[in-house]
């Protein structure tokens, strides 16, 4: 079944050879190599090198979660958390800490922080996993749908949800399921749509996508017209994201949808490694295509929406953080997707701070600080690109 | 599995959400029913019989901080959100952000005794989050009409500890709509409520609102019957309401552009209104409000229809 319409010719282009050096992969089989004698030397230097940029992003995720429990509205100084620290673990601290403060850390900024990790592994993940399968670094989580199907999920949930009995008490776990159930219809729907005699075409994919984001938006629209006043200020803010709505319970969601991706992309990696070769040369390199786009689109769909249900929509993260990882480590899935993941909390802790801290006591959506940091990025990164070219 | 998603989802939201409520240290044996539900918005129990500490309070909603400041409490006011621009001494007071997304954190770090909020505080876990802290939190039910307005004032007055202050307002009010009412026109005119942000977001309120409310105190009619609520204005709407008179708030004025632009707004020129150039332009806290000024409201309204 997948040897149909084999249009290639088997030889392999100036661009593809050079691809694959920079792989260097074993998980390629027959690897065609230039330069066999340098390999073993270029691959431990390579190794060494992703190690280091993941030890990196690591520290750089946890200064942001030290930073995050650190830093905020009400001052807590580190005495207090090491007091804290300290009476959890049931040791006699000499330090003191008010109940205030105390309520502070564990109700408010933790579950905040360990949410923003969440958030930000979790789109990015979805980001890298669909650049890959795009074979487009402009690719985004979006592209299939789901940030769209969610929107018009939280909206319905938002606006017509108000009049149906019982909303009072579901509420936001009304939008955030909403929201999820949304991201994934859509996302199937597009799916479906680019899907035919078993066969997903990417471009029709994009194409779908592109139509079905509209029909949301459509959708999304036309139910502003009948929310009042305040549904509209709460589609609006929902809009722009917050880890403001982080509570244990949230996370105790979000964690397992989003780690069960996080754990799985990289199972993937050796075969978008292949696809970016090209569809039929990953076909003949033993890859199952069929099954690695639908396991992509599925794995994107519930993480991008499990993150967008608990922080509504966080823009540019999953666009600008494999971007960035990309360009110090090259397109090679196996240390892309984990350090996508590591950049991407890093990313979303370090603006969740800035959202909290810039106008305290007061707050900014987080999507207006990602949005605002990532877009100048995603510019110089444009014009880089073109300046290599 | 994908089809079970949502449910789960459901399911675990309720469960977890519950759960941190008690994972929080401090417990919250000395608020009032304690909100472990993540309703929005939040069931109006508000809890008369225990007596609040008022000497540093936070506001949240505009017709709240009103309500504050006429029981003569503006000095303990220690943070307000940013709906609250009455009266002129709010305005130096540290911003919360907006009372539908404001910060648990940010509220807290102004130490408040008490936080007094209207319904649809958000975003909803903030209500958990400081009552966690130990900071009481009263959520005053919204008010549509006149009974929901006095029911407010009464629960605001013996939360702050002003019952008689409570009373006596209810009781100006309640003169001063009588006075209103015995100047009532003799003929009901028929005028439409308009709400706007900008050209494109133009609304017109329907019935059950309390612009309606305002409006019947002021001896107007709502030409709006057709639908409850706030809907876009539509020219048949406007066609089939043919008010004699416009009335909007004042931030709605402004964004349209003054009475120009607002009679540029599909089939306002037609109206005998439009025609008449009948527009009376009121202070967005006086009249949407329903708060403790509601008596001067109609008093304007009812000058402007004059």
């Amino acid at each position: 079944m997948d040897s149909g319409r084999v249009v290639d010719d088997g030889r392999w282009t100036v661009d593809e050879v050079r691809l694959a050096d920079r792989l260097a992969a074993p998980a390629i089989p027959s690897s065609p190599a230039p330069r066999p004698s340098s390999i073993p030397a270029y691959a431990s230097r390579r190794a060494r090198r992703v190690r280091l940029v993941l030890t990196a992003l690591a520290g750089l995720a946890g200064a942001g979660v030290v930073a995050g429990v650190a830093v905020g509205a009400v001052e807590i100084p580190p005495s207090a958390l090491a007091a804290s620290l300290a009476g959890r673990l049931g040791v006699d601290a000499p330090w003191a800490i008010t109940d205030q403060q105390e309520a502070v850390l564990w109700a408010i900024r933790l579950p905040r922080v360990a949410l923003g990790l969440v958030v930000g592994a979790g789109l990015a993940v979805s980001g890298a996993l669909m650049q890959g399968l795009f074979r487009n670094p402009l690719a985004d989580p979006g592209l299939v749908g789901v940030s769209a199907g969610a929107a018009l999920g939280a909206a319905l949930a938002i606006v017509a949800g108000a009049t149906v009995g019982g909303a009072d008490v579901l509420g936001p776990a009304l939008v955030a399921a909403s929201a999820f159930a949304g991201g994934l219809t859509t996302t199937l729907l597009v799916y479906r749509l680019a899907t035919r005699d078993g066969r997903t075409s990417v471009p029709t994919m994009l194409l779908a996508g592109i139509a079905v984001n509209a029909l949301c938006g459509a959708g999304v629209g036309a139910l502003v017209l009948f929310a009042d006043d305040g549904q509209l200020r709460d589609l609006t803010f929902w809009t722009l994201g917050s880890l403001g709505g982080a509570t244990w319970g949230a996370l105790a969601v979000a964690v397992p949808l989003v780690g069960a991706v996080i754990v799985a992309a990289p199972r993937l990696a050796g075969a978008l490694n292949a696809l970016l070769l090209g569809e039929s040369e990953a076909r003949h390199l033993g890859v199952r295509v069929e099954r690695v786009k639908r396991i992509v689109v599925a794995l994107a769909a519930v993480a991008v929406g499990a993150t967008t249900a608990v922080a509504g929509l966080v823009g540019f993260i999953g666009l600008v953080a494999p971007h960035l990882v990309r360009l110090v480590l090259g397109p090679d899935h196996r240390a892309l997707l984990p350090a996508s993941a590591l950049a991407g909390a890093a990313l979303v802790a370090g603006a969740d701070l800035a959202a909290r801290v810039l106008l305290a006591p007061a707050e900014i959506p987080i999507g207006i600080v990602t949005a605002a940091t990532g877009a100048p990025v995603f510019l110089w990164l444009l014009l880089h690109r073109q300046g290599e070219g | 599995m994908i089809r079970l998603l949502p449910a789960l989802l459901v399911a675990a939201l309720l469960t977890g959400c519950g759960g941190g409520a008690s994972d929080a240290p401090q417990a919250t044996a000395d608020t009032t029913a304690s909100s472990g539900r993540p309703g929005r918005p939040a069931p109006p129990a508000v809890d008369t019989t225990r007596t609040y500490d008022t000497t540093r309070i936070v506001t949240l909603g505009g017709p709240v901080t009103e309500l504050a400041y006429a029981f003569g409490l503006g000095d303990n006011v220690v943070g307000t959100d940013q709906s609250s621009t009455f009266p002129e001494a709010i305005l130096a007071k540290p911003r919360l952000g907006y009372w539908r997304a404001t910060s648990a954190e940010g509220i807290l770090s102004l130490e408040p005794t008490l936080v007094l909020a209207m319904e649809g505080l958000g975003p909803p876990p903030v209500q958990g989050q400081l009552e966690a802290a130990g900071v009481p939190v009263v959520v005053l039910p919204d008010a549509q009409t006149l009974d929901g307005a006095e029911t407010r004032i009464a629960l605001a007055a013996r939360v702050l500890g002003r019952p008689d202050s409570g009373a006596a307002l209810t009781q100006r009010i309640r003169t001063g709509l009588s006075r209103a009412e015995a100047s009532h026109p003799a003929d009901a005119p028929r005028v439409l409520f308009v709400y706007a942000r900008g050209a494109g977001m133009v609304s017109v309120f329907g019935t059950g609102t309390a612009a309606e409310t305002t409006l019947g105190l002021a001896g107007a009619q709502n030409a709006v019957t057709s639908f409850p609520g706030l809907r876009p204005l539509t020219a048949e709407a406007v066609a089939e309401a043919a008010p004699d008179a416009i009335v909007i708030p004042e931030k709605s004025f402004q964004s349209l552009g003054g009475i120009d632009g607002l009679l540029r707004q599909p089939g306002l020129a037609q109206t005998p209104a439009g025609r008449a150039r009948r527009v009376i332009a009121v202070d967005d806290a006086l009249v949407l409000g329903l708060g403790p000024r509601l008596a001067e409201g109609v008093a304007a309204l009812q000058a402007g229809l004059r």
